[in-house]
């Protein structure tokens, strides 16, 4: 097994019409759907009770649901899972009682033998903690921004960071479409690929940077597409290794992990198919549309100078 | 001529690393604290409201408070409780591992305060007038259980009863705003919400009180424990709460670990495959990286929890990177037509900036994560960090000197192949 790239023609830069236009298409659609079905908020979000249940035999939803009857409690949803059917999960709009979750606590150690996971949310919590993530995101771009405009120049800085938000928008759009839930472990996930894309398009533009260290004399936009897709090519079997390394680390979470960690896992994948698209489709070919045009600019204001 | 001193090196490297992981990470293992989704418990955030209006809840309040709930939690036993205050109003409790949900849930949020009122609901002592770690059980001539409390002030005491002489003084659990002993005396006593009201025929000067209710022995108990504990100087609102049982808890540890196990196997398998014998080194420095980070988590008295585990996984990710860049250099140098030795310097000099740079911007967002972050979400931002710096470690400087130890014993030259380069790759000079 071997990936080669150093000979191949490879193209990426002539077709980044194509992806800009399939970039913007997804985030329309993404915008659509997100202000229509909207995202499934999980009760980390909004103000509710969840309830874990584990037995020792197969459960069907009536089971449970009368389990709860016997106790005076109707859940506003039941959902079963595990290989056997033998865990369930039953959530509460509205944050149940005190006195409700010890009786509940009881009434299923009893009949089941297993402490049930019980968690409450109110609504404030839920406000705050999305609200923490909007802002760790902003918050963590403008770091980045400042640490990549010392280290390289701004213009890598802002296409860096059209990535990352390209990546988080796709991870909440297919939530918006699949309705997973979406759940605490869920920020964990959306801020991981932030960091993950950071790290993807930052090696690529090490890269560029290198190369354009090599050439002579950068005179518009054929030179700087040379460049670009020179690094494009060299960094591909990096990108592809890398990413299909920590892709099977999320896939075995996703398939062996278990309920708990399951979303946070979907969204690691999505995220990571999303994360190396955007560096190599959108970040570089960002970075060189936007470099050509100031390339000119100072072209013409030194050609006015000279005049 | 090969050097064999340096391929001696390399083994003996190899095998101290491989005897200290063996004979310790057992021990490594077992001492690592379980967060309480990976071995049960419960996890409550209050917020802190003033018992009195007007009260002010500043930092000194909130500290009282951690101190009375850690007394609290004190009375059920817990090993390494985690009390923690959040933001200017809120606090904390994690309690992992513990038996009895229930009883710890009801001890922790009790109030506690007790209250002495005259029949028009009049205050006339509270918890703060009882002595601290006072209160015991006693029994009735008829075996009653009761519970016996000290109070601070004998001539206190002889005043309260001199001002509600001939009438009943009222004794209060969690007396609220509009309770009523004119109405809660009319109802059948189950339904009470005061504890008892006994007539007072004459003045008592006396520390000693006895709370005469028709207690079962445990609620005399509990009632003892909850006072001895101290009274909350404040109020506490359940703002999110979390439990988890013990046998889920262990059931998700197991299939996380699991999935783990899978997920680094298939990195490790695909690492020797692609990058063959460079592939080996990875594998030893990312199996010596797991370890080491398991090592600082214990040494930091972190707490390992879902996520944690998971941005471990997520690490070994990282750690792999960090290799791969480096591989992919000394690949391209060699097929230039470099030879082994300079491949392998030039290809380490120009990845670590690389890695540098990727490494800061990552460590960059996992801060943010960390400052903004409530505690599951700090736990994985903290193992993400250790995760970054650990791989540094041993991917860059871990992975150069097993490997310059076998390039510089001159046994690998003019063996691209094991490398993972055709010869038919490799440009002529």
């Amino acid at each position: 097994m071997n990936f080669n790239f150093g000979n191949s023609n490879l193209d990426f830069v002539k077709h980044r019409k194509k992806f800009f236009l399939f970039s913007s298409l997804l985030v329309i659609i993404g915008a659509i759907l997100l202000s229509t079905i909207g995202l499934n908020l999980g009760i980390d979000f909004e103000s509710g009770t969840k309830i874990e249940l584990l037995s020792s035999e197969t459960l069907t939803t009536d089971r449970v649901n009368e389990e709860f009857a016997s106790i005076g409690l109707t859940p506003d949803s039941v959902l079963l899972a595990g290989d056997r059917s033998e865990m369930a999960y039953a959530s509460f709009i509205g944050v149940l009682s005190q006195e409700d979750i010890i009786a509940v606590q009881r009434h299923f150690h009893a009949s089941f033998g297993a402490e049930p996971n019980i968690s409450t949310v109110t609504p404030t919590v839920g406000r705050e903690l999305a609200r923490n993530a909007f802002y760790s995101v902003i918050f963590a771009s403008i770091g980045i921004v400042i640490y990549v405009t010392i280290r390289f120049e701004l213009l890598y800085g802002v296409a860096a960071i059209v990535a990352l938000l390209h990546d988080a928008f796709f991870i909440l759009t297919v939530f918006s479409i699949t309705q997973m839930e979406v759940n605490l472990p869920f920020i964990a996930a959306v801020l991981t690929i932030v960091g993950y894309s950071i790290n993807d398009t930052i090696v690529t533009f090490d890269r560029i940077r290198e190369n354009m260290s090599y050439e002579k004399k950068i005179r518009g936009f054929e030179d700087l597409a040379r460049v670009v897709n020179k690094s494009l090519v060299q960094t591909l079997a990096r990108s592809i290794n890398t990413v299909l390394t920590v892709v099977f680390a999320a896939a075995a979470l996703l398939l062996f992990g278990g309920e708990a960690i399951r979303t946070f896992a979907f969204a690691l994948l999505v995220g990571l198919v999303a994360g190396t698209y955007s560096s190599l489709f959108i970040a570089a070919q960002l970075w060189l549309v936007w470099k050509s045009k100031s390339l000119e600019k100072n072209r013409f204001k030194t050609a006015e100078n000279e005049a | 001529m090969v050097k064999k001193g340096r391929i001696a090196a390399f083994f003996l490297i190899v095998a101290l690393l491989a005897g200290l992981v063996a004979t310790t990470v057992m021990d490594v293992a077992k001492e690592i604290k379980l967060g309480l989704d990976l071995q049960g418990g419960f996890e409550v955030l209050y917020e802190v409201h003033p018992a009195h209006e007007g009260d002010v809840i500043d930092d000194e309040v909130l500290k009282s408070t951690v101190t009375a709930l850690n007394q609290r939690i004190n009375v059920i036993g817990v090993s390494e409780p985690n009390v923690a205050i959040e933001g200017e109003n809120r606090i904390r409790v994690q309690l992992a591992g513990i038996e009895d949900q229930q009883a710890a849930r009801e001890l922790l949020s009790t109030e506690a305060q007790l209250s002495f009122r005259d029949v028009n609901d009049n205050l006339m002592l509270d918890g703060a007038d009882l002595k601290q770690g006072g209160a015991n059980v006693t029994f009735s001539e008829t075996n009653q259980p009761w519970v016996a409390v000290t109070l601070n002030s004998a001539s206190q005491f002889a005043d309260v009863t001199r001002q509600v002489l001939g009438s009943q003084l009222v004794i209060w659990m969690d007396y609220e705003e509009g309770d009523s002993f004119m109405e809660e005396v009319l109802k059948p006593e189950s339904e009470r919400k005061f504890i008892s009201a006994p007539s007072v025929d004459e003045v008592l000067n006396t520390t000693n009180v006895v709370i005469r209710g028709t207690f079962t022995l445990e609620e005399a108990q509990f009632l003892a424990d909850v006072l001895n504990a101290g009274s909350l100087p404040v109020k506490l609102e359940e703002m999110y709460s979390n439990s988890v049982g013990a046998a889920l808890g262990e059931k998700a540890m197991e299939m996380t670990i699991y999935a783990g196990f899978i997920g680094v196997a298939l990195i490790f398998l695909y690492m020797l495959i692609y990058y063959r014998f460079m592939g080996i080194i990875a594998v030893i420095t990312l199996s010596f990286y797991i370890y080491l980070v398991l090592v600082i988590f214990n040494w930091m008295n972190a707490v390992l929890t879902l996520p944690g585990i998971a941005a471990l996984i997520l690490g070994v990710g990282m750690a792999v990177d960090a290799n791969i860049i480096t591989y992919e250099r000394i690949k391209d140098e060699l097929r230039t037509g470099k030879t082994t030795m300079s491949a392998f310097k030039a290809g380490s000099r120009r990845s670590l900036s690389t890695i540098l740079d990727a490494n800061i911007t990552t460590i960059l967002a996992a801060s943010v994560l960390f400052y903004f972050g409530t505690m599951a979400v700090q736990g994985f931002a903290v193992m993400l960090i250790v995760s970054i710096l650990t791989s540094f470690l041993t991917a860059v400087y871990g992975s150069r000197l097993l490997l310059g130890l076998w390039v510089n014993s001159r046994a690998l030259n003019k063996k691209p192949r094991l490398f993972g380069v055709k010869e038919s790759e490799i440009s002529e000079l």
